[in-house]
């Protein structure tokens, strides 16, 4: 135990099958995005492309998040899509024939999300019926509720520019330069913080003799991740800066990865999702923690409506169709695993970036949307199938 | 044709790590009923899992000769062509259909290509006339009790056209009425000219039934008797548990009983899944220091007796009766509540119930007590794996490291990760279900040592088992139940093996 002694090759072969689930991800995401770049003469990799498909991506990001934990522990919320149109649509109401405050508003459509997940969570946990007849339920009921809360208005313009900034705006600077500052500090500040931590739990495994990386691995991961860290942040900050909703996804990636690997609860989803049985004779309240789920995912759903609404700067009819396809596609290419039990919001977001750069390249590309759907659902399949295959091993 | 239907020869099957048949001989005459008994995990099911082809030809050594020839069965489907039958003690009938469905269910009477319902309702309504049940074919299966739904698959079984009829303890289940019925239909079937081979517990129904009795013992054959040979229920007793008992169990040197720890009274209670009472009027006591052994054969009620105790409350229950806790009444609605209480159970089915088989010895062995590790809103990592690491190398948990996941540990080394796991939750009750179920000699040993260390540091431990020896060799004080019932309560130095099997087969 302790460091590896093996020879440098045969290590890199051994953390190659012991973690080709996990590589495969990053290969798929690489491959894809280089296809992508390739295809559209180098505009894909463009800084103002980057900065477009983080917007895009961040209401599948929260959402994906969200759905994460439920399906760890076995369930499945369908309803995810409408719930965020809905919520979308109960924002821009407030904000425009209320002329409720848009701060307000959100905190008002956060609520409103936590009483559906309420709702659903109990029928779930004290009725008993099965998540996946409920939050289909879901689905009929929240598109009904969309269509109606928008019937008189049809399509609405939200002119609130705090709120429309949410999804298209980026965080100000304290220079007038080319380059923006604030964005580069703060991308030099997570590396380093990253770096540390990496450090201080690569120290405190081998004190307790655990596996770890060899030094020169470790060294080659430390600098290859800071260095994508970094050639992100320069692209960004060449161009606009950190858009917002990098800073609320990264919030809620950071609040939830906490919640996951170092709290009770954290253990108490995992331990749910492991075994369900073991878990309830162990002490674990088993029908609250899913209640908590629910309540999650359909607050993240709610989250992922304002900031959906946010980027088109208007609720429509049909905002939310699919948005449950690709938040369960998400986490699933993440490498959730279809049996529960396993899963990380840290990955999911990789699965986000996947499927959000197919729908962000092949729009580019001006590939047909149904073309788009089919060939998502092809990834997919082709994520699940790899993870089950390796996970039987 | 020889005078036997069926003999099998020199059958050895072995799972890893285990043999669970040692070169069995069984002989059975055509026409006659034949009981097979046993202890549990004699080797019973296992032999009729290999003659039914559930255990298929080639995974055991020996040979099967069926009516004069050697068969080789590939899977159920071809035991049951030469007419052989099995029906489980978990029923396989479909509750949402009809009978005459479920009789003719997987060899459906087909004209061309389309199932002949007529047909098979007429036949199914003259299979049912042949066990005697007066029911409408058509009804629901599931509307029927447990003893008219055991006939229903006899009825299934004659519709195979069976010669040789397999029953694995078909009265478990039964009240006394029902099972009277059911051995008479086995009578009747009897002058038919069907073979049937019974496995029981009851000895009562068995010297009643019988012509021939076989006796299992460690996955060996010990004996096979003419019902005129033997001479009752005692004889057969010393066959089944007729062993050497070994060295095996740890002395403890000096024994000290403090006041009563916990105790049930009058604890009754009502499964609501099977729509009956499980546990009639319950009074045990356990005292500081202590270890009372709960003995009794499988279905006896000791399991459903443990988790109603530890406020599983969906699944059970209790009608009347309290539970005490140092004299001091307790209501459990959930584990949690009996944890922070000082109750732990170990439970017998460690892969069910007990671990999570996909996270590691670390997470296993904190999951009940995390709360002692929690910092704030985090759970303090390096206190938790110091706990880990205790727990590994006081108890001697056989693995590379903490980080091991439990789903990869051999039987033995989960059981001590299922131990760790509640001793680091401190309680002052431990009940330890099975604690040495399919676990080798050695785990075995230290497992008790560990048992005799806690109860000598004041902790009390009830232990559930079905092992006689196991149960006699550790406990202070013994308990055996049956049917839900305390059957007896018997002193170590007064508790032999015969007395305490005859109180666990008592009904």
């Amino acid at each position: 135990m302790g460091e590896n002694k093996q020879g440098l090759g045969q290590e890199i072969v051994t953390l190659l099958k012991t973690n080709i689930r996990d590589y495969m991800m990053y290969i798929a995401l690489v491959v894809i995005m280089t296809f992508f770049a390739i295809k559209t003469g180098g505009g894909f990799l463009g800084a103002r492309n980057i900065a477009n498909l983080i917007n895009q991506a961040g209401y599948v990001a929260v959402m994906a998040i969200g759905m994460t934990i439920i399906l760890i522990i076995v369930h499945i919320d369908l309803s995810v899509g409408y719930v965020a149109g809905f919520c979308g649509a109960i924002a821009a109401i407030l904000m425009t024939k209320y002329n409720v405050n848009e701060w307000v508003a959100i905190v008002v459509v956060l609520c409103i999300g936590l009483l559906i997940g309420l709702y659903q969570g109990l029928l779930v946990t004290r009725v008993g019926v099965p998540a996946f007849v409920t939050t289909l339920a879901g689905m009929f009921i929240f598109r009904g509720l969309l269509n109606l809360t928008l019937q008189e208005t049809g399509t609405i313009i939200i002119p609130n520019e705090g709120f429309n900034a949410l999804s298209n705006g980026f965080i100000p600077d304290f220079t007038d330069g080319d380059i923006h500052m604030l964005t580069l500090i703060i991308g030099i500040v997570l590396a380093v913080l990253m770096a540390f931590s990496e450090i201080k739990t690569r120290r405190n495994k081998l004190k307790y003799n655990f596996e770890v990386l060899s030094t020169p691995l470790f060294i080659v991961k430390l600098i290859a991740v800071s260095a994508i860290i970094m050639v992100i942040i320069w692209t960004l900050a060449s161009y606009q800066g950190l858009p917002w909703t990098a800073v609320i996804v990264g919030v809620v990636l950071f609040v939830y990865n906490y919640m996951l690997n170092k709290t009770k609860l954290g253990r108490a989803i995992y331990g749910i999702g492991g075994n369900a049985q073991a878990a309830e004779l162990s002490g674990i309240n088993v029908k609250k923690v899913t209640l908590f789920a629910f309540c999650s995912v359909s607050v993240m759903a709610a989250l992922g409506g304002v900031l959906y609404a946010s980027r088109l700067q208007s609720a429509t009819p049909t905002a939310g169709l699919g948005f449950e396809m690709d938040a369960i596609a998400s986490s699933y290419i993440g490498g959730v695993a279809v049996s529960g039990g396993i899963g990380r919001v840290t990955n999911t977001i990789i699965g986000a970036l996947v499927i959000m750069s197919l729908t962000n390249g092949m729009n580019l590309m001006g590939v047909d949307i149904s073309y788009q759907y089919i060939v998502k659902g092809i990834i997919f399949i082709i994520a699940v199938a790899f993870d089950v295959r390796t996970r039987k091993k | 044709m020889s005078d036997y239907i069926l003999e099998m020869k020199g059958i050895v099957k072995e799972f890893p790590g285990v043999k669970a048949l040692d070169n069995v001989n069984f002989k059975v005459k055509r026409g006659e009923i034949h009981c097979l008994v046993g202890e549990n995990g004699a080797g019973k099911s296992t032999l009729m899992k290999v003659l039914s082809g559930v255990y298929p030809h080639g995974t055991y050594s020996g040979d099967i000769i069926y009516n004069g020839e050697v068969q080789n069965f590939k899977r159920i489907a071809d035991s049951e062509e030469k007419g052989i039958v099995i029906i489980y003690q978990e029923l396989a009938l479909i509750p949402e259909l009809s009978l005459y469905e479920n009789i003719y269910f997987g060899h459906e009477i087909v004209k061309g290509k389309a199932i002949d319902w007529n047909e098979t309702i007429v036949k199914g309504a003259e299979m049912l006339q042949k066990v005697g049940l007066k029911a409408d074919p058509s009804m629901k299966v599931k509307d029927l009790g447990v003893g008219n739904q055991q006939l229903v698959e006899i009825a299934k079984a004659l519709s195979k056209d069976v010669k040789l009829l397999i029953l694995d303890e078909p009265t478990a289940s039964l009240n006394e009425d029902d099972s009277q019925n059911l051995l008479n239909l086995m009578r009747e079937l009897k002058a038919q000219g069907v073979t049937c081979i019974m496995i029981s517990h009851k000895l009562r129904e068995i010297t009643a039934i019988a012509d021939t009795i076989t006796v299992l013992r460690d996955g060996s054959t010990v004996c096979s008797m003419a019902a005129d040979e033997y001479y009752g229920e005692a004889e057969i007793i010393k066959h089944m548990v007729g062993r050497e008992m070994n060295d095996i169990y740890p002395k403890r040197e000096k024994k000290e009983f403090g006041a009563k720890a916990l105790e049930l009274k009058n604890w009754t209670v009502y499964d609501p899944s099977l729509g009956r009472e499980i546990l009639h009027n319950v009074n045990i006591n356990v005292r500081k220091g202590e270890i009372v052994g709960l003995q009794g054969l499988m279905g006896a009620g000791r399991t459903e007796l443990a988790l109603s105790i530890f406020g599983n409350t969906p699944n059970y229950k209790i009608t009347s009766g309290g539970l005490f806790m140092n004299g001091e009444e307790v209501h459990f609605k959930h584990p949690k509540e009996a944890i922070d209480k000082g109750l732990a159970y170990v439970s017998e089915d460690r892969k069910g119930n007990g671990l999570i088989l996909m996270q590691d010895i670390r997470y296993n062995t904190t999951i009940a007590n995390l709360q002692a590790l929690v910092n704030g809103l985090a759970i303090n990592e390096n206190e938790e794996i110091n706990v880990a690491n205790r727990y590994k190398d006081s108890i001697n948990i056989k693995a590379p490291s903490i980080e091991q996941k439990v789903g990869n540990l051999s039987g033995g080394n989960q059981q001590k990760v299922q131990i760790a796991k509640w001793m680091f939750a401190e309680p002052k009750v431990l009940i330890l279900d099975e604690p040495t179920r399919g676990i080798d000699v050695g785990a075995k040993f230290e497992i008790y040592s560990l048992m005799n260390k806690l109860v000598a540091e004041g902790m009390s431990i009830i232990m559930i088992s079905s092992e006689l020896p196991e149960v006699l060799g550790m406990s202070d004080r013994l308990y055996v139940m049956s049917e839900g019932t305390i059957t007896g309560e018997l002193s170590i130095e007064e508790a032999t093996e015969e007395k305490v099997m005859a109180m666990a087969i008592k009904s």
